[in-house]
């Protein structure tokens, strides 16, 4: 590796750090622009002083702001992220006991915006204008600008209610077989991946447009390459870069999509937890999931950038 | 030909374009459209299905599910609307000193990066959690989610103008930065905040959807697209038809918004049609 790669890296590194620290800041100042006292908005009207008093002790809210805020990034940088106020677990242990479902979920969402997604968006590119590539987009648009738990709902309307086909909610863990297992994430997935797929279709697509344009694409026509070879070879090696930008960004939206739609399908999954975290002002599961899955998307953009080296030699220096 | 003419010459941007005025128009103008009360409970007439009567059904308290979504759409636009500006005033300013401010620019765009490292719905469900739920918390949570991408795009135009000759040269005759900022840069913003402003527009309605979908948004009783789809939710058995049209009024919208915005992007930078 030269000097300037180890260099960049280094930079990148560096820059991460920073923006995690930001995402730990923000996180913490989301409990902290509360109106109010945040103890007695997390117990709700209904709680005594004393119980208010106790909260605020075991919170460590009767501290000056900048000990809160030190005491936090500290905690945090131990794997410290608290207790939950109404689950009998620290954070770590209620996000951990959850992520299972999620990550299934997710990979299985990822396959089909992925598998589907990339091979439809150079196909269309490729004949484009024609009646495929129309169909093909105008899918794409439609799924883009649905409502991911719609299509959910809709998809149990269908498929479970009607056809009986699946489950219409709840999860067959693994024990149970599986075959049940199985079949109450295919749904879900599917509520998930579609309109990740319409993301991931429409980028490869312009990309390879973009790229199907270059000379070199012309030159390979022209010297007789088969078509398969000049889209391939020629084009899609050099539309790789921007497929895999988009699917670093589709990872937002991808666990995005999933923490909506587990409360659909009734799926015990991170998402599940979060949405009545909020529904019940657990605040330190809220910030412990936060901070999690934003390290998890940094992370991913991490890789996607190393993997970028790994693709285009160009960048490698 | 000029870039409204150029949009206008396409059937289906022109589509969405009435698509778009219709929804606007049916919002504000719900309150005479709607056929019955929309806060109006007829026990004895729930779960309906669509009739002359109550032409999209009636729900689980025996309210017109017509009269509902157009009052749905009401706020779905308000929301959608208010987000836009917000983030767009946010936005440009952060963008235009992150842009010319050298010292500011890393610090304000690690920070851009921190927000856009959380998915769209779950910043906004956090905030929503501090904040409250009303309509004023709902902007300004999706506010937050929307400022960041606006302020990149504002920084990565300001940066590419101010190498273009004619800023150089404004420069060169001795204009103060300020002056080179909003007298130079600013206008040509126009364009790109106007795209923007319509993919913003409709993150903005499917978020805020989302939001009251799962409670966080603006609460019932008041009807929106999102809490409608909640609450049709437990009678998917019994009454299918009402989650439909509040999905479709928001497919609708997004969709109009979305063409619209490819639409203007094309039609203001021709530069770009060639990858469409």
């Amino acid at each position: 590796m030269s000097r300037t790669l180890v260099r960049a890296l280094l930079r990148r590194l560096g820059g991460l750090l920073l923006v995690m620290f930001f995402v730990a800041t923000t996180v913490f100042a989301i409990v902290h622009v509360i109106p109010g006292d945040p103890a007695a908005v997390m117990l709700g009207p209904s709680a005594s002083a004393a119980d208010v008093i106790a909260l605020r002790t075991r919170l460590g809210l009767d501290a000056p702001l900048l000990e809160q805020y030190v005491r936090f990034l500290w905690d945090v940088l131990h794997g410290d992220l608290g207790q939950s106020l109404f689950l009998n677990q620290s954070v770590t242990q209620a996000l951990a006991s959850r992520a299972g479902v999620t990550l299934q979920l997710t990979l299985m969402a990822a396959a089909l915006a992925a598998g589907i997604g990339v091979p439809l968006g150079v196909y269309s590119a490729v004949r484009r204008g024609g009646v495929l590539d129309q169909a093909v987009t105008t899918l794409a648009m439609t799924s883009a600008s649905l409502p991911s738990f719609w299509i959910g709902l809709t998809l149990i309307a269908f498929f479970s209610v009607r056809l009986h086909w699946f489950p219409v909610a709840g999860y067959g863990t693994p024990e149970v077989g599986l075959a049940e297992h199985l079949r109450s994430l295919v749904l879900p997935a599917i509520a998930v991946g579609l309109p990740n797929m319409a993301l991931v279709l429409r980028f490869t697509r312009s990309a390879m447009l973009e790229v199907l344009h270059e000379d070199y694409v012309r030159t390979a026509r022209a010297k007789g390459l088969s078509p398969a070879a000049v889209v391939m070879k020629h084009a899609f090696r050099n539309a790789q870069t921007a497929v895999l930008t988009v699917l670093g960004i589709t990872v937002a939206s991808l666990i995005g999509g999933t923490i909506v739609t587990e409360t659909v399908f009734g799926l015990p999954g991170v998402g599940n937890l979060i949405v009545s975290a909020v529904l019940r002002r657990d605040y330190p599961v809220i910030d412990g999931a936060l901070l999690v899955i934003s390290a998890i998307y940094v992370l991913i953009n991490l890789t996607v950038d190393l993997l970028y080296l790994a693709l285009d030699p160009r960048l490698r220096g | 030909m000029s870039p409204l003419r150029r949009l206008l010459t396409r059937p289906l941007s022109v589509a969405s374009l009435l698509m778009l005025i219709l929804v606007v128009a049916g919002g504000l103008c719900a309150p005479w459209l709607a056929p019955f009360d929309p806060q109006r409970m007829d026990i004895m007439h729930r779960l309906l299905p669509p009739s002359s009567l109550h032409w999209l059904g009636t729900d689980d308290f025996g309210r017109d599910e017509l009269s509902r979504t157009l009052f749905g759409a009401r706020l779905s636009v308000l929301a959608g609307i208010l987000v836009v500006l917000v983030s767009t005033v946010c936005g440009t300013v952060l963008g235009l000193l992150a842009g010319s401010v050298r010292r500011l620019d890393d610090l304000l765009m690690r920070f851009a990066d921190a927000l856009m490292a959380f998915p769209d719905i779950l910043l906004a469900i956090a905030l929503m959690a501090a904040l409250g739920p009303s309509l004023l918390d709902v902007v300004l949570a999706l506010g937050t989610v929307y400022t960041p991408r606006v302020a990149r795009l504002v920084r990565g135009a300001v940066l590419v103008l101010r190498r273009q000759t004619f800023v150089e040269a404004a420069e060169a005759l001795g204009a103060s930065d300020s002056r080179i900022v909003l007298v130079h840069v600013l206008p040509n913003l126009v364009s790109p905040l106007l795209v923007q402003g319509t993919f913003v527009f409709a993150a903005a309605v499917l978020t805020e959807a989302a939001l009251s979908f799962l409670g966080a948004g603006i609460p019932p009783p008041t009807p929106s697209w999102g809490n409608m789809i909640a609450g049709a939710q437990q009678y998917i058995d019994r009454a299918m038809w009402l989650i439909f049209a509040p999905g479709l009024a928001i497919l609708l919208t997004v969709l109009a918004l979305q063409i619209l915005g490819d639409a203007l992007r094309d039609a203001l930078d021709p530069r770009l049609r060639r990858l469409t």
